[in-house]
């Protein structure tokens, strides 16, 4: 579903990237482990082009992503993202915040037909042959009301359908993760990029998160995990990627990496979080 | 101290029978013009600004376009308004052959020279919401506009409202130098009535106790609107 092909990422003289293959097929969990400044976050933006790399390219539905004349937000829409530190839209509420970009993106592209429509209208008083108009099927209200039911169904599953109404500023960190993942999975994603979900949360609040995340691999949806969670890449991972220095030193199953790492780097580096 | 008395009557007399409260009222109206629509200048330059400030700048047009406003911030920073004032005045409009009221000069040139503070006081105002409330929007495939628009500018706007009414108070106490080209404000008012009764202490008494309340007046509503804001912040 993801073909990275010799990716690079540079920062002025610093060199983050150092050149990464690897495919992310579909429904495959993939978690990056590996020391602090190894690039694997800055890999895991790459993806979305959150950061823009300078050099290689990235495959996305058929297409280089890359390419500056690649529309991103097309192809964001179809890569949900959840952060470290959550980034809830603070100036909204919890429903208005998974709401947000399903509405706006729908109302847009309503607008979009119903204004090529008039044009074809326009169009239609000077032919004898009547072009076809684009057929309709929503409206304003339909796709508000379904954006809601969608966002209320989402947060029902995380339960926390009663705090539909209130700011972000008055949940907990694992509550705001939670809403950050369903806002993401409002848009329907193809996959999910979690870049270190857990790791501004409090020790105690880490398991509801997990647990959510957890739910997700288990429905199949194909996921990037960049993590320090050691015994959650081993049991939900498909495969690891052990990353240092802006490399991938090793791909394997997470029973191979965890149990018999090949490369000194990665037994020192298990060694030390284990 | 010992004539007070005799002070005020004699400010008293040029106030109400020499037409002193006629000027005072019109220096009066014309501190609050000149600050209001100043203000309101400043803000319409200011924000395309700050617009054009924090925008990335992927093009040669941009760069050029952020290299012009930090020119124009730097020069209108970078002299007192009294210079700015007598340069428009007694320099530019006679170059350019243009005839124009004192006045309108002085809201012109108080409208150029807030544009550069307004300006900064939004870019600062934008700069400091947390740029994790952008990466969301556009991770959600959101453009940078509409991010901008329903995301962050909501935000910043609780950061400029406070410091944009600290520049307005700014501003009201400023206009005192538009007497330097001639415009008719509070002191040339007060000067008026103090060369005809050859007595300053009380209208410049007077001139003080104004200005404090303007100012005043000008926090009062700051603080309410303020409050308005916070409430939005609050509901829970």
């Amino acid at each position: 579903m993801i073909d990275v092909i010799n990716l690079r990422k540079t920062y002025g003289q610093l060199d983050v990237l150092k050149g990464i293959t690897t495919t992310i097929r579909q429904g495959e969990k993939i978690a990056i482990i590996g020391p602090s400044g190894s690039g694997k976050s800055t890999f895991l933006r790459c993806l979305n082009r959150m950061e823009d790399p300078s050099s290689g390219s990235i495959i996305f539905n058929g297409q280089d992503i890359t390419d500056r004349k690649v529309d991103i937000n097309v192809h964001r829409r179809q890569m949900g993202m959840v952060f470290q530190h959550f980034n809830l839209f603070n100036n909204k509420t919890v429903l208005d915040n998974i709401m947000l970009a399903p509405v706006y993106l729908g109302l847009r592209e309503l607008r979009r037909l119903k204004w090529q429509n008039r044009l074809i209208r326009l169009r239609n008083l000077l032919r004898s042959e009547k072009l076809p108009l684009h057929p309709i099927t929503t409206s304003k209200a339909q796709i508000k009301a379904e954006a809601r039911e969608t966002a209320m169904r989402l947060l029902k599953r995380i339960g926390l359908e009663d705090k539909a109404d209130v700011y972000p500023s008055t949940l907990s960190g694992g509550q705001k993760q939670r809403i950050a993942i369903v806002r993401a999975l409002a848009m329907n994603p193809m996959v999910m990029l979690f870049d270190e979900p857990t790791s501004a949360l409090d020790p105690e609040m880490v398991g509801e998160v997990l647990d959510l995340i957890r739910q997700l691999a288990d429905e199949g949806m194909t996921m990037v995990i960049v993590t320090h969670e050691m015994g959650f890449a081993r049991e939900v991972a498909t495969r690891v990627l052990f990353m240092n220095e802006g490399s991938i030193l090793e791909d394997d199953t997470p029973e191979r990496i965890f149990t018999n790492p090949k490369h000194p780097r990665t037994q020192e580096f298990l060694s030390k979080v284990l | 101290m010992g004539n007070f008395d005799k002070k005020l009557e004699r400010f008293w007399e040029i106030f109400i029978e020499h037409d002193g409260y006629v000027r005072v009222l019109t220096g009066l109206y014309n501190t609050i013009y000149i600050a209001v629509a100043g203000l309101a200048i400043g803000i319409l330059i200011g924000t395309i600004i700050a617009i054009i400030r924090v925008s990335p700048k992927y093009n040669r047009l941009s760069k050029i376009l952020d290299s012009l406003c930090v020119f124009y911030v730097g020069l209108f920073r970078g002299t007192p308004i009294v210079v700015q004032l007598l340069v428009a005045y007694y320099v530019m409009l006679p170059m350019l052959g243009i005839n124009m009221p004192a006045l309108s000069v002085c809201v012109i040139v108080f409208g150029l020279n807030s544009a550069a503070y307004v300006s900064e006081i939004m870019r600062s105002g934008i700069l400091s919401v947390d740029p994790g409330q952008m990466e969301a929007g556009r991770a959600l495939g959101l453009n940078y506009r509409v991010t901008m628009l329903k995301v962050v500018v909501p935000q910043a706007v609780k950061n400029i409202v406070p410091t944009l009414g600290n520049e307005f108070i700014t501003l009201i106490k400023e206009t005192s130098v538009v007497s330097f080209v001639g415009a008719a404000d509070l002191y040339v008012a007060f000067n008026y009535i103090g060369s005809n009764s050859y007595e300053f202490m009380v209208p410049y008494l007077v001139m003080a106790i104004i200005y404090i309340v303007l100012v005043a007046i000008a926090a009062l509503i700051i603080r309410q609107l303020e409050r308005s804001l916070r409430k939005s912040d609050r509901r829970h």
